[in-house]
């Protein structure tokens, strides 16, 4: 299990190497055929940040080889926003005093109704973390329900057991995205304080169950303004590597969450600027040439626009990231602010304008029998 | 000389992929000015229950001919449900069988391939398997009634040429079905040089969908596929390592 890897590197150790690689080590990298981890440190260090325009140029060509010229489509449907964490960092924070709701299934068939006449095909459903509201019971309920209207079905919830996901990836889920929020054990601690959620290894292995389970795709993320993101980015490139290797019948993402305004007063201790984020993309695609990139409306729209071209593959369009946002016009609680929020065709009309194809269906449920 | 692969005879020697480009619009122009006879389709592109599917609908042009990939399936089963599928809806029994259980390197799984093909034969399915350059895997398809093999030149995507070039000789040299190399030709000389050798066609989809202008590389292609078919006609002498010693060795047999 992962863990059993993680605890063979030394954060601090990690870091130093990070911020001590030279414009030697950039060239070098940057020169390869291929990369190992050494060299993504390298990629992430300051010491490669005045080679960005480089680093961007080569991973616009890596991506545009592996993917070609298109951008993937979802959409996330927000089913729940009950929540027993008390993630500072997040709106769903269950201290914060907000109206709380879980869809039903008229209401889910409502929003799904507006999803669909966007157009889209591939749909991220999303709760809080509050087992007995929204468990396996609920979610094995959704997804029957809106199967025959989506072509793939992906799925952010709680970390759940590898029978839960066998069990949901027959009835046609496809991704499920985890995010490890930090690698950092005594900074994860300090987060999640004494819920459910602070069990660091439970957390961390939930892709190992996934890809026990052969889940098609699994996706990973640090959140980014929870520590140093440099330190973070390596052993999320770590882990990478390790499920890749592992569990080959699977396919990873990498998302970028960076941390946007919310209900409750979470000032991120640790900021990644535009450029950097850039750099941490880039350094992704450079790194691994078959990984999957997304990107959501927590970015603005002049970041979206101009990271089409620079290794991302998938992004979201026209999300509400609050239950009934769609068609019921709810006023619950939100996650986080959208910094993008354009329709989903405006976003279309963006992919094309920068010579990309925006793909809506790249699965069908008989890849999944 | 044409190209026959199970009822269809081909002038086209040149077959042609539709993923990767940056518009349909700019696939269709590629499509057009490659001359080719036969474009694959990744069904899991396509949208099955719409009548008018964008994709398709720039494909529709005569003397085009689809030819449908399973492309993302994993098992034998899913590519025995899919093809049944795409025959209904794209009312052909062609089929590119491609099976890989590994998403990042897209290998071909032999076993669930061949799996997969017997079924389809007796089906009634025209079997157009994408393979490893494996001779053994190819002579065993063809016994389950394939209608050609597509070995691949490179890892897909690679545009790394003909690194399997001794393995697909010998499919070559082996071979009673038509041989496609697929997979891995970055370059047109890629494109003759595979022809040269005696394949039958080669399929290319990302060095022209990515190259900077999709359209002349498809023209490139084109010439290259004729070149190269042309060159191998013309039975070229092959290269030789060893000089020829000025005075033959034998010729005393032939001396009073």
């Amino acid at each position: 299990m992962f863990l059993d890897v993680l605890e063979k590197y030394d954060w601090n150790k990690i870091k130093q190497d990070i911020y001590s690689k030279t414009e030697k080590d950039v060239l070098l990298a940057l020169n390869k055929p291929k990369r190992d981890l050494e060299d993504f440190k390298t990629l992430v260090s300051p010491a490669a940040f005045p080679y960005l325009e480089q680093m961007a140029k080569l991973s616009n060509k890596l991506t545009q080889k592996r993917f070609g010229k298109i951008i993937q489509l979802f959409i996330p449907l927000y089913l729940s926003n009950y929540c027993i964490n008390e993630c500072v960092y997040c709106g769903f924070n269950c201290h914060n005093d907000i109206e709380r709701i879980i869809l039903d299934e008229e209401q889910i068939l409502n929003e799904v109704e507006a999803i669909k006449s966007y157009g889209f095909e591939h749909i991220l459903l999303v709760t809080g973390e509050a087992p007995s509201i929204a468990g396996m019971e609920y979610f094995e309920r959704v997804i029957k329900l809106i199967k025959p209207y989506f072509a793939l079905i992906s799925m952010e919830v709680q970390p759940l057991e590898a029978a839960e996901y066998i069990k949901l990836k027959k009835l046609g889920l496809n991704t499920v995205y985890i995010y490890q929020e930090t690698y950092n054990k005594e900074s994860y601690k300090k987060f999640h304080g004494k819920t459910k959620k602070s069990d660091f290894a439970y957390r961390l292995h939930t892709p190992d169950r996934l890809g026990k389970a052969e889940m098609h795709r699994i996706g990973i993320a640090s959140l980014l303004g929870l520590e140093d993101w440099r330190t973070d980015a390596f052993f999320t490139a770590l882990h990478l590597k390790y499920l890749e290797k592992k569990y080959w019948k699977s396919k990873c993402s990498i998302s970028f969450p960076r941390l946007r305004p919310h209900k409750g007063s979470f000032k991120p201790e640790f900021s990644i600027s535009d450029a950097e984020l850039v750099q941490l993309i880039t350094s992704y695609r450079i790194f691994d040439e078959e990984v999957e990139l997304s990107i959501s409306v927590r970015e603005s729209r002049k970041f979206r626009d101009n990271v089409v071209k620079l290794g991302i593959t998938s992004m979201s369009a026209g999300s509400k990231t609050k239950p009934g946002a769609y068609a019921l016009n709810y006023n619950a609680l939100e996650q986080f602010e959208v910094f993008d929020e354009r329709t989903p065709s405006e976003v279309v009309d963006m992919i094309k304008s920068k010579g990309y194809e925006p793909v809506w269906k790249d699965w069908d449920y008989y890849m999944q029998l | 000389m044409s190209l026959i692969i199970a009822d269809k005879t081909f002038n086209s020697r040149l077959f042609l992929g539709t993923g990767k480009f940056s518009s349909n619009k700019i696939m269709e122009e590629a499509v057009l000015a490659s001359g080719t006879e036969l474009v694959t389709v990744a069904l899991k592109r396509v949208d099955l229950k719409k009548e008018n599917d964008d994709l398709l609908k720039h494909l529709k042009h005569p003397g085009i001919n689809i030819l449908p990939n399973t492309s993302g399936v994993r098992t034998a089963e899913e590519a025995v449900f899919a093809a049944q599928l795409a025959r209904e809806a794209l009312e052909t029994n062609w089929l590119k069988l491609e099976i890989h259980p590994d998403p990042k390197y897209l290998m071909p799984d032999p076993f669930e391939t061949l799996k997969a093909a017997e079924k389809l034969v007796k089906l009634g399915f025209v079997v157009l398997p994408y393979i490893h350059a494996d001779p053994v895997l190819a002579k065993s398809l063809e016994d389950a009634g394939v209608a050609a093999v597509m070995p691949l030149g490179s890892p897909i995507g690679s545009n790394k040429g003909l690194k399997a070039k001794d393995f697909i000789s010998i499919i070559i040299e082996q071979s009673n079905v038509p041989v496609v190399v697929d997979a891995g030709i970055g370059a047109p000389s890629h494109a003759a040089e595979a022809l040269e050798m005696g394949a039958d066609a080669v399929l290319i989809n990302t060095s022209v969908a990515v190259a900077s202008d999709p359209v002349s590389a498809a023209k490139a292609y084109k010439m290259a596929v004729i070149a190269g078919r042309l060159a191998f006609e013309a039975g070229l002498a092959r290269e030789s390592d060893t000089a020829e010693p000025s005075s033959p060795l034998t010729k005393f047999l032939s001396e009073e």
